[in-house]
């Protein structure tokens, strides 16, 4: 066992410990006391004017259990890894259990979502059953950033409001879930300023239809034609395959206040949706994208 | 036998003052952070009052502050009158009071300013570490020093439990606290990895065992017998429970480490070890109870004893329950869990605070040659406490079982049946229950603050009989 820098230090431990608990036998046996037949004899010495003491023998049942335990103690030493590199006449060790009990959950659950992974996305976002089990992955996995509710938070996407970042497509989910995301907004503060965001931010409100000042907004304009048109295309639409924003319609994934927009422009964003194929296994991933993709059909329903 | 006038009872008149003041600091602090558990928004969006610095400080001050008083007050009263001598230094002693104090003020200034080393029980910065090594040493020179020099040449049964619990602590205390320094405020531990797990846990468990247990069972051997006056029930019992108590502790620390990166076999020895420590530590609480046979019928009319004996029983029952949670089984469930908390608590508030309360109501009127006040207060502070603890403790137990079982419960799918956030939710009435316990036991030290307040300042001299001169 790698434990151990060299044999020396496993029969140290092995020794120390055995002797430890061997040498607690005699020292409690020995000292055990005779009967004293209910008539308590102190030891004569007394301290600050009345303190004394009895010497009555360890009373017997205290006596046993120091025993018992001393014993549980070496069987257990027998029988499980302790004494140094000696693993132990049951061959048990932590890692060992665990192995075990992810195989025996793998043999028992893995069939349930194979199957499920056999199924269609869209068809499995109709599964009554498969939508149960995929809540309660999502409500484990998923909710402490998108909430329990789904509806995000700020730098969280709402997933129900069938506005998607990375395109609507099932597809498209399960990739998300599977391999992760990075959407990054650049900050430009470097570049255009305090004022320039501001500018900018009125133009962008303008893309949307929204109050803005449209003296602002005309210089913004020129900036969004050189720096912004890139990611989020020239009538602000945005591209799904970048993961960049629609800036058009209402949503917001960091705020859609005046302020907020000038602060992303300055300060830019940088929001991470983590990979989970290694983590949760592409079935399990499927079922999921099926989930999720369900939340957005029922948005639409209503 | 030394007249009265001849021991040092400044030092340990301070140190019983200052026992009931950061009994009430540290409990107010521990009531405040059991509100936010169960109402968030209490730490206001300050930084100083949020629950990860407040912790640290509620234990601090509960454990060094107010446990620790109790301990100087105790041990430095208990040495003088079992060797009949004058402890031998007062500018030592002196040195201790004021040393300890500037320690429990640095705490309470650093800990809310998050500079923390984050090792538990032992979070504060390398220079309050040196202050308290230097405050250590001098402890030790006066109390050894005093039992050099004493006038009865057996050493009493309590001094043997403070002797052991200085000498451990001062070895605990410099090796898990080493560490390089950065900054004034910052500095990073000598050990790595899974060693500095195991060190800190070494440290930890042991600071529950030698300070929260050998320095009390100290206090706890001489409070009793002089209390109930009675005789000790076995001397015999003393010696083997104190010697396998002291072996048998220093191996347990690996079982707050279960299942984690610490080797199987370091995790075995420390399980078997704790389960073992069972024995040794029921030792000490039959020793205390039976003190009192033939001596029943005082617990009815006497507070003080009420506390002591409760206080052993409490004892007994958080050192039953350790070494059952030290079952990796068991702990696969508990770890982690608000049974721990529980577990913690039936030994902090039942045993080292039951104990020390005992010990202070016996102690201080005698000290300032006064009656106590009132009796009947005593007796009330006694049940409110006991029914705060209680409140406290199976809140914890039912919130941590619950929590255990939600977290491993599975499906038919082989996901969670619950989510975190839903242990949470679920533990909230509990939280709010564990509150109230809180309050009950806080109120208690209140009325015992003014109990204390009244008997020094107005309460009729000691009638000659109970004079500490005689008694």
């Amino acid at each position: 066992m790698a434990d151990f820098a060299s044999d020396f230090w496993h029969w140290f431990i092995a020794i120390v410990s055995l002797v430890s608990i061997l040498v607690l036998f005699p020292f409690i046996y020995l000292n055990r006391g005779k009967p004293n037949e209910g008539k308590s004899e102190t030891m004569g010495h007394v301290w600050d004017d009345d303190l004394e003491e009895y010497n009555n023998p360890l009373p017997g049942w205290w006596f046993n259990l120091f025993l018992i335990t001393l014993f549980f103690g070496l069987g257990y030493l027998l029988l499980y890894p302790g004494l140094g590199k000696f693993e132990g006449m049951l061959n048990w060790s932590s890692t060992g259990q665990y192995h075990q009990e992810i195989e025996a959950a793998k043999s028992q659950y893995d069939p349930i979502y194979e199957r499920y992974a056999a199924i269609d996305i869209v068809d499995l976002s109709q599964d009554l059953d498969a939508m149960k089990t995929g809540a309660r992955l999502f409500i484990n996995y998923c909710s402490t950033c998108h909430g329990s509710d789904a509806r995000g938070s700020k730098g969280f996407p709402n997933l129900q409001d069938h506005d998607w970042l990375y395109g609507s497509d099932p597809a498209q989910i399960k990739t998300s879930i599977l391999d992760g995301r990075t959407g990054i907004m650049p900050p430009w503060e470097a570049v255009i300023g305090k004022e320039g965001s501001i500018n900018l931010a009125h133009y962008v409100l303008e893309l949307g239809g929204r109050d803005h000042e449209a003296a602002l907004a005309e210089k913004g304009a020129v900036q969004y034609g050189q720096l912004c048109v890139g990611c989020h295309m020239p009538d602000g639409t945005g591209n799904p395959a970048l993961g960049a924003p629609n800036l058009t319609d209402r949503i917001w994934l960091y705020g859609g206040s005046l302020e907020t927009i000038a602060q992303s422009i300055e300060i830019g964003r940088s929001g991470v949706m983590p990979a989970h194929r290694d983590f949760l296994g592409e079935n399990r991933v499927h079922l999921l994208a099926a989930y999720v993709y369900s939340l957005s059909q029922e948005y639409e329903q209503e | 036998m030394s007249p009265h006038s001849d021991y040092n009872y400044r030092v340990v008149k301070q140190f019983a003052i200052m026992t009931v003041v950061w009994g009430i600091v540290g409990m107010a602090v521990g009531v405040l952070i059991a509100a936010q558990m169960a109402w968030p928004v209490l730490n206001f969006d300050i930084p100083w009052l949020t629950f990860g610095r407040l912790r640290p400080l509620h234990t601090n001050a509960v454990i060094f502050a107010f446990g620790g008083s109790a301990l100087f007050a105790c041990s430095y009263y208990v040495v003088q009158r079992t060797c009949s001598v004058r402890l031998i230094s007062d500018k030592l002693a002196a040195f201790t009071f004021w040393g300890w104090q500037l320690v429990i003020v640095l705490a309470a200034i650093t800990l809310p300013l998050g500079i923390t080393s984050s090792k538990e029980y032992a979070e504060l910065e390398w220079p309050i570490d040196i202050l308290i090594t230097l405050v250590w040493v001098a402890y030790a020179i006066v109390f050894f020093g005093t039992i050099t020099r004493r006038k009865i040449p057996h050493i009493y049964v309590a001094n043997w439990f403070f002797g052991g619990f200085i000498l451990t602590i001062a070895v605990l205390h410099v090796v898990n606290s080493a560490a390089i320094p950065v900054s004034m405020t910052k500095s990073y531990s000598a050990f790595a990895g899974v060693q500095d797990a195991m060190v800190q846990w070494w440290y930890g468990h042991n600071a529950v065992g030698f300070f929260l247990t050998a320095g009390f069972l100290g206090i706890m051997y001489y409070f009793i017998p002089k209390q109930a006056e009675r005789p000790v029930y076995s001397y015999r019992l003393s010696v083997v429970h104190f010697w396998a108590l002291v072996f048998t502790y220093i191996w347990a620390g690996p079982h707050h480490l279960h299942y984690t990166a610490l080797p199987d076999w370091a995790q075995s020895i420390g399980m078997v070890f704790s389960l073992i420590l069972l024995a040794p530590s029921w030792g000490g609480m039959i020793n205390g109870i039976m003190t009192l046979s033939g001596a029943w019928e005082k617990l009815r009319s006497d507070p003080i004893l009420k506390f002591l004996i409760v206080s052993v029983s409490f004892y007994g029952m958080s050192t039953f329950e350790g070494p059952m949670m030290s079952i990796k089984t068991v702990n696969a469930l508990s770890h982690y869990t608000d049974w721990t908390i529980g577990h913690v608590h039936s030994g902090a508030l039942g045993w080292v605070g039951f104990i020390s309360i005992g010990a202070m109501y016996y102690l201080i009127p005698r000290l300032f040659n006064r009656d106590l006040y009132s009796i009947k207060l005593a007796e009330t502070h006694f049940w409110v406490a006991t029914i705060g603890i209680v409140l406290y403790i199976t809140a914890m137990w039912i919130s941590g079982v619950m929590q255990g079982l939600m977290w491993r419960a599975v499906n038919p799918d082989g996901t969670l049946t619950y989510s975190f956030v839903e242990s949470v939710q679920a533990s909230h009435p509990y939280y709010v229950v564990r509150f109230i316990g809180g309050c009950m036991y806080l109120g208690g030290m209140l009325l015992m603050a003014y109990n204390i307040w009244r008997t020094i300042f107005d309460s009729s001299e000691r009638a000659t009989t109970g004079s500490p001169v005689t008694a």
